[in-house]
């Protein structure tokens, strides 16, 4: 960063034009970090509109009370595959395989990942696993039944494709662990000469921190998940009382992964916030260690709470005790992190751009998600709403509120470096202001909902429950129209946005000293990194 | 310890104290957000400070949210350990959950598919599952216990009041999950003492020699209905015509219809050997169209199947 003049600038070929093969095969055959990231950014957002379609009729049936639309059998397999698409196929690679692969080399100062097939393969088996899990909607004895968490057992018993779509599951989470291993050498051997551990961007920190849980956590839903199927293929008996089997042990090993990939799913998230918080700032970040540090103790105590999901189960009351304290103290570095955001707002020149919108609404739904958190990591309040709405409002704002809006902050982010060309301004804004206000009245009356007693994953319900429903449903509509304008604006400006020079906003990590879109390999010559990434010295603002 | 006289207080108590921390800190999370863009934007603020870091702000923004969140932590412990400790003097009650009903029997042997108890005493409930996970919940008075196969559970509550409060069960447990409902009917001590002594008998015996064959049968009918509602089989047969999981009880005696036996399709008419059998052994014919779903009715009296086919023919 000795050089904040945009490198080669003018004579260069962008990485669209460095083509190996021709036409799609130059995408799916590439190895280059950058086309990989923007496979994963089509393929998963294409992924999350078909979830985003089956939350909205699901939505529509829960508008009133009996049936609307669908009868229960279909409701109960919309549940499991929206929430199946959303978690494995959305979230969980999240920021991280897409946004990741793209800046996480050049946040680095490196050409490339470490193993770029390996980065390849790992695409492959996202998109053959996503393939097998919409394969298990229309094929064999109808779609799975079950909720995404295959909780036995139910997931033993019936009639539905569950085999598919646990292997479905089984085959991303190789996936995901690929792309754990290659960050983790591609940031331990490849940053450029200078980039010391502390001049790392925090969002190379926070996809480190998600890389070793992705790699450590990920083989346990593995194995859970192929006991799951030898259950249902050869009746083994892990999991079945009637044979010696423990349904509470089948939760304890999902949870063992599932607890911490809402880490590697919000992890990379608040990276993305840490850049964007002090570039629109334009002030370094406010204790940039002690957000670094928060990722890996978030990461680190993040693997020991998973029992909280478990305090009704029947697991043992010790357990459940000391699952709740720890629960209490993996709230502590998120806190931490959202204190030095808005810290790094104090004193700035703060520039409102719909990157800072999205990232404020990220703080602000995130806070309560992670303190609504709190409350149900509090034992006796989690007996009265676990497994009700109260929980569903809570992992959509941790969850869509936190990784949703720190991935759409990041879209508009990073959107001029991976496109060279800025979206419409003012119609992201709008289309910010529709999401912000449609997810607060879609989720937030199932927080009431919640305590007044509705319990999740419920076809019908009580008419004393309407009032919240019809709300929330009014919500979605909000929403849904907000995101598709969001999209709309995005593709259209894929061809007709005006042209974006190198640093559109005036960042200081390296991507943003290079042109837009980068050269394939990124860089012309190995930076050599002399300074830390939020100086602002020499800077200007756009 | 007793800091709470019911499970509702345990909860409602933990719910704001903790729902008031985190206002607060929303609150405040918020309005330094909203300053911070209008005080710092750049038309007011045009050149920025660069402020690193304070170390002491870092020390106050981990310790105070450590000590508030242990605090938090200390309250939901006291609350779930009230919430575990049954009281001395509860009456007990055994539920068993299964695919979509509930069913509670007492200690005289009463079955009821509704657990009535008496107002101003404690209630241990004794959970019991018939076949997948289901969790029992009353929000009224905040609890809920996972009721798991081949693991006793239980959950206590106080009523203080009469009336009318909804179980649902909170686990999913597949397609009628939702419907899978029943009520805690609250009544005075004295009326709960009639109720569970009345027809603890699932079959009600009467001396033979004072009733005719049409007393006899219409006894037999009315203990059918009664059983029907207490082994759940509403859950998945109606008696409206509706259909739900299984075939409907409307109209079923002397039906005509195909069944699956082994694999082969035959065609039958249903008569009280076939309801007999469909009781004791349901996977012995499926009806067409229909899943082999239906649990084996084990430990069901000889008695119990004569009331209920009796009272499958009057429908």
């Amino acid at each position: 960063m000795a050089n904040h003049a945009i490198v080669g600038a003018g004579a260069y070929v962008d990485f669209y034009k460095a083509k190996r093969y021709p036409g799609v095969l130059s995408w799916i055959l590439s190895t280059d970090h950058k086309r990989i990231g923007i496979l994963y950014l089509a393929s998963m957002l294409s992924f999350f509109l078909v979830g985003m379609s089956i939350g909205f009729l699901m939505r529509l049936e829960l508008i009133a009370p009996g049936k609307q639309l669908v009868d229960p059998q279909t409701y109960n397999a919309f549940f499991t595959l929206h929430g199946v698409i959303m978690i494995f196929l959305f979230i969980v690679p999240g920021l991280s395989a897409s946004f990741g692969n793209f800046f996480l080399p050049i946040h680095i100062g490196a050409p490339d990942v470490a193993f770029p097939r390996l980065n390849l393969l790992s695409w492959w088996l996202f998109i053959a696993g996503g393939t097998l899990a919409v394969l298990s909607m229309f094929t064999g004895s109808g779609p799975p039944d079950t909720g995404w968490t295959f909780y036995a057992p139910y997931s033993i018993r019936t009639g539905t494709n569950v085999i598919l779509a646990a292997f479905a599951a089984f085959v991303l989470g190789f996936s995901s662990i690929l792309t754990g291993i290659n960050f983790l050498t591609t940031v331990h051997r490849m940053r450029a000469p200078g980039m010391g551990w502390f001049r790392m961007p925090l969002f190379v920190w926070s996809l480190y921190a998600t890389a070793w849980m992705q790699v450590l956590a990920t083989p346990v839903i593995g194995i859970n998940l192929l006991l799951i199927i030898s259950e249902r293929l050869f009746g083994i008996g892990v999991f079945d009382p009637a044979k010696g089997g423990d349904p509470i042990l089948y939760q304890h090993l999902f949870w063992i992964y599932s607890h911490p990939a809402v880490y590697i799913m919000i992890l990379p998230g608040m990276g993305a916030i840490s850049e964007i918080m002090p570039v629109f700032s334009r002030r370094t970040i406010f204790g940039y260690k002690f957000i670094a540090y928060s990722s890996i103790t978030i990461a680190a105590l993040g693997s020991l709470v998973w029992g909280h999901h478990m305090f009704t189960s029947g697991q043992s009351y010790v357990a459940s005790t000391i699952f709740s304290l720890l629960t209490m103290l993996v709230a502590i570095p998120s806190a931490v992190k959202v204190f030095n955001w808005i810290a790094t707002m104090y004193k700035g020149s703060i520039h409102i751009e719909a990157p800072l919108l999205f990232a404020m609404s990220f703080i602000f739904l995130f806070s309560v998600g992670g303190l609504t958190g709190m409350m149900i990591g509090t034992l006796s309040f989690d007996v009265h709403v676990h497994d009700t709405y109260f929980i569903v409002g809570h992992f959509h704002y941790t969850m869509f509120g936190g990784m949703g809006m720190a991935f759409f902050a990041a879209l508009h982010y990073w959107f001029p470096k991976m496109f060279g060309r800025m979206y419409n301004k003012a119609v992201a804004k709008m289309a910010w202001l529709m999401i912000f206000v449609g997810f607060n009245t879609l989720y937030f009356p199932m927080f009431i909902l919640g305590w007044l007693g509705m319990p999740r994953r419920y076809y019908d319900y009580l008419p004393q429950y309407q009032g919240g429903h019809v709300v929330s449903t009014i919500g979605s509509w909000i929403l849904i129209a907000g995101i598709l304008i969001m999209l709309s604006n995005l593709i259209r400006s894929l061809r007709t946005g005006e042209k974006a020079d190198g640093n559109p906003w005036g960042g200081t990590t390296l991507e943003w000293t290079v042109p837009s879109p980068p050269p394939l390999e990124n860089f012309e010559k190995i930076p050599h990194v002399d300074r830390d990434p939020y100086d602002f010295e020499g800077v200007s603002a756009r | 310890m007793d800091l709470f006289s019911s499970t509702t207080e345990a909860v409602n108590i933990a719910f704001f104290v903790t729902l008031g921390i985190a206002v607060g800190m929303l609150v405040l999370i918020t309005v330094l957000m909203v300053v911070f863009v209008i005080k710092y934007h750049r038309k007011r603020h045009p050149k920025a400070s660069q402020v690193k870091g304070h170390t002491l702000l870092e020390i106050v923004w981990t310790v105070v949210p450590t000590l508030l969140a242990l605090g938090m932590f200390y309250l939901g412990w006291v609350g779930y350990k009230f919430m575990r400790a049954v009281p001395e003097g509860a009456i007990e009650v055994s539920a068993t959950g299964r695919m979509w009903s509930w069913e509670f029997e007492y200690e005289n042997g009463k079955r009821s598919p509704e657990l009535y108890v008496p107002v101003d005493r404690p209630v241990k409930v004794n959970l019991k599952s018939a076949d997948v996970l289901h969790s029992f919940y009353v929000p009224a008075y905040r609890v809920k216990q996972d009721v798991v196969p081949g693991l006793d559970t239980y959950v206590w509550f106080h009523p203080v009041d009469t009336g009318l409060y909804d179980i649902f069960c909170a686990e999913y447990c597949g397609q009628r999950h939702s419907y899978m409902m029943s009520k805690v009917v609250v009544i005075p001590a004295a009326e709960f003492q009639d109720w569970v002594e009345q027809d603890v008998e699932s079959v009600p015996v009467v001396s033979d020699e004072a009733t005719s064959d049409q007393e006899q049968v219409e006894r037999l009918r009315r203990a059918g209905e009664r059983l029907s509602k207490i082994k759940g089989c509403n859950a998945c047969h109606s008696t409206d015509g509706s259909e739900l999981v299984g075939p409907t009880y409307k109209g079923l005696f002397g039906r005509a219809g195909v069944v699956i036996t082994d694999g082969e399709k035959r065609q039958i008419v249903v008569d009280e050997e076939y309801l007999r059998k469909s009781i004791l052994e349901p996977s012995a014919d499926i009806v067409e169209g229909y899943g082999p779903v239906m649990p084996s009715q084990q430990g069901i009296t000889e008695e119990e199947v004569n009331a209920i086919v009796e009272y499958l023919k009057t429908l």
